[in-house]
């Protein structure tokens, strides 16, 4: 093979693939990116909150509970132990955010390791797995959720774990029924019949083909994970008093509806406005990979 | 058909005995002594492994769960430890409860969404299709708790149009269909809906521009069909899969009725799990889980089946 030949070779393989069109497409999606936007926002005011809010998320006043929108010194009021809730919504985001987006990112890792494992290997472990992750399935997710964080008594971590097994079955289905359907192309065949190990086929030629998907279908699980994550601290399970997070702060001022209504109901919007992004970002990501539902 | 009933059906049983040893297994995964909530914390030695061998603690767990699997099946969920009722008279009463929530809310969506879906689906690509899909987008957004709050802060704090919480001026046991108790269930039921109107118009939206876009209806319209034929071909090509869509929503609402509930203190199976949770009452919550698991499996299965009598293609497929 001369130099020339090479470079072509190589020239070849640096022209824009698939994730650069995906990335194009959706950078021309206003929805999307505005959305995006919106994420990113939410995303630096949970990191920075320590810097962006003017008050201390902890400390209240009896003197001062339960002021309304506007007042001066506290542009959002204050909650039932005097405390200021534009303080206590921004640092809101870093337990919101961190309980709704980490069960779906492990989720993913071990529902696609279950799924193209059962998918690629097929036959009586495929069953096997399967089988069992439709017992599961056979859970309402809600119901899921909370038969297990119920089980397991309140707390961050066994409201992340009860979100992850909740969200691992879904994820595996989806992965394996890709597998399936990619392992009977003809590529995956000759890789095989060229020597190439089980290994070797699915990590070159089979999870560039079916973690789009997978993919996609993980970021539309992130908005209804917010809402079951801050709908488990909203039950008192999940956050427990006096972390600030959003799904816990709708719980403890739901006496407050009757003296404060609006303030009150602002925990759930900044949950509502989370939740519409993401699954706005992700029928933007699915249109551009063009994943049909 | 009959085969694939069958076939189904022996499909189902695996996972319905799964389902129930996940239930089995949740007494046993929660922290601590089953027996810390019926005995008081200075109890003795001796009383402790005496409550152990009534309960039948001391067995092994294949035979407890054995001996608890063969009690469901003959309809005994056990007995609450924190009422000391039986566990399925208080299930069965709060069912019937949540049902009534459930089957309205579902009815709601489905009409909502189908029509939302319809529009959308039928103008794509207009500023119709924009409003429904938009309308939709936030109906499998929203916290359904919140909006729960909202309407409770719109309708009854501000309003004063109806009532906040409960299912009825002497709760839940006299129930009527009569005014008093019928604006109880509004609030409730149309929060409910907002999942299932989302969910169903985004199916129905995709139905529907597909069907459309397919060679037969290309084809009918070039023969001169007019819009009302093309209407009746989308509705019987895309009706299966929306009714299996509602069935399943049906489902998910009876076993996620828990948030809800909660907002409006409806006395329902949510309810109930609540309590159940909360004073750690585990034989009822472990009834209740399995009960509703249950119906959920149970509904899958009647979903499918309905499916393939109306859509003879789902069984090939």
């Amino acid at each position: 093979m001369t130099a020339a030949t090479l470079e072509a070779i190589a020239k070849v393989e640096k022209s824009p693939g698939y994730w650069s069109g995906v990335l194009r497409r959706i950078a021309r999606d206003p929805v999307a990116m505005f959305a995006l936007c919106v994420i990113v926002a939410m995303i630096l005011m949970a990191i920075f909150a320590p810097w962006i809010a003017p008050a201390d998320p902890y400390r209240g006043q009896m003197l001062r509970r339960l002021r309304p929108i506007g007042t001066a010194g506290f542009p959002l009021g204050t909650d039932e132990l005097g405390r200021d809730m534009l303080t206590r919504l921004i640092y809101g985001a870093r337990l919101s955010l961190t309980m709704g987006v980490t069960p779906v990112i492990i989720a993913f890792f071990i529902g696609s390791a279950i799924g193209i494992t059962a998918g690629y290997v097929g036959g009586k472990l495929n069953s096997a797995l399967m089988r069992t992750i439709d017992v599961f399935f056979a859970f309402p997710s809600v119901l899921l959720a909370i038969a297990l964080s119920g089980a397991l008594g309140a707390g961050i971590f066994n409201g992340l774990l009860s979100l992850t097994i909740v969200f691992i079955p879904p994820i595996a289905r989806i992965a394996e029924s890709v597998t399936t359907a990619v392992r009977k192309i003809e590529y995956v065949e000759a890789a095989r019949a060229s020597g190439a190990s089980g290994f070797t086929i699915v990590r070159v030629h089979v999870l560039g083909n079916v973690i789009g998907p997978i993919f996609v279908y993980a970021t539309g699980l992130i908005s209804v994970s917010l809402i079951l994550a801050s709908g488990l601290s909203f039950l008192g399970l999940g956050v427990k008093p006096p972390e600030p997070e959003w799904g816990l702060m709708l719980n403890t001022l739901r006496n407050a509806i009757y003296v404060q209504p609006w303030v009150a109901a602002l925990p759930g919007l900044m949950i509502f406005i989370t939740s519409i992004s993401f699954n706005l970002l992700s029928d933007g990501l699915r249109s551009a990979m063009d994943i049909k539902a | 058909m009959l085969t694939y009933v069958a076939k189904r059906l022996l499909h189902t049983l695996p996972v319905a005995f799964g389902v129930s040893i996940v239930c089995f297994m949740l007494v046993h995964i929660a922290p601590g002594d089953p027996l810390t909530s019926v005995l008081p914390p200075d109890a003795s030695a001796q009383l402790q492994a005496e409550m152990r061998k009534i309960y039948g603690f001391d067995r092994p767990l294949p035979v407890q769960y054995g001996l608890w699997l063969l009690k469901t099946l003959q309809g005994d969920l056990g007995v609450s430890i924190a009422t000391g009722r039986p566990v399925a008279s208080e299930l069965w009463r709060a069912l019937g409860n949540t049902l009534m929530l459930a089957v309205l809310a579902t009815v709601i969506g489905f009409v909502l969404g189908c029509l939302f879906g319809f529009v959308a689906g039928y103008f794509r690509g207009s500023w119709l299709d924009r409003l429904a899909s938009f309308v939709s987008i936030i109906g499998v957004s929203v916290p359904h708790y919140w909006l729960g709050m909202v309407l409770v802060i719109i309708f009854s704090v501000q309003l004063n149009w109806l009532p906040a919480t409960g299912a009825g001026p002497g709760g839940s046991a006299d129930w009527a269909w009569d005014w008093v108790h019928v604006r109880h269930l509004i609030l409730p039921a149309v929060t409910m809906s907002v999942i299932p109107m989302g969910i169903v118009a985004r199916t129905v939206r995709a139905l529907v521009a597909d069907i459309l876009s397919q060679e037969f209806i290309v084809g009918q319209r070039a023969k001169g069909l007019l819009d009302a034929g093309v209407f009746r071909h989308v509705v019987k090509n895309a009706a299966p899969t929306a009714l299996a869509v509602m069935g399943l929503q049906l489902g998910y609402l009876l076993g996620g009725s828990i948030l809800i509930e909660t907002v409006f203190s409806w006395p329902g199976t949510g309810f109930l799990l609540g309590q159940a949770i909360f004073q750690r009452d585990l034989p009822l919550l472990q009834g209740t889980i399995l009960v509703l698991a249950m119906f959920f499996v149970g509904l899958n299965l009647i979903v499918d089946v309905v499916q393939t009598m109306l859509d003879p293609r789902v069984q090939r497929s």
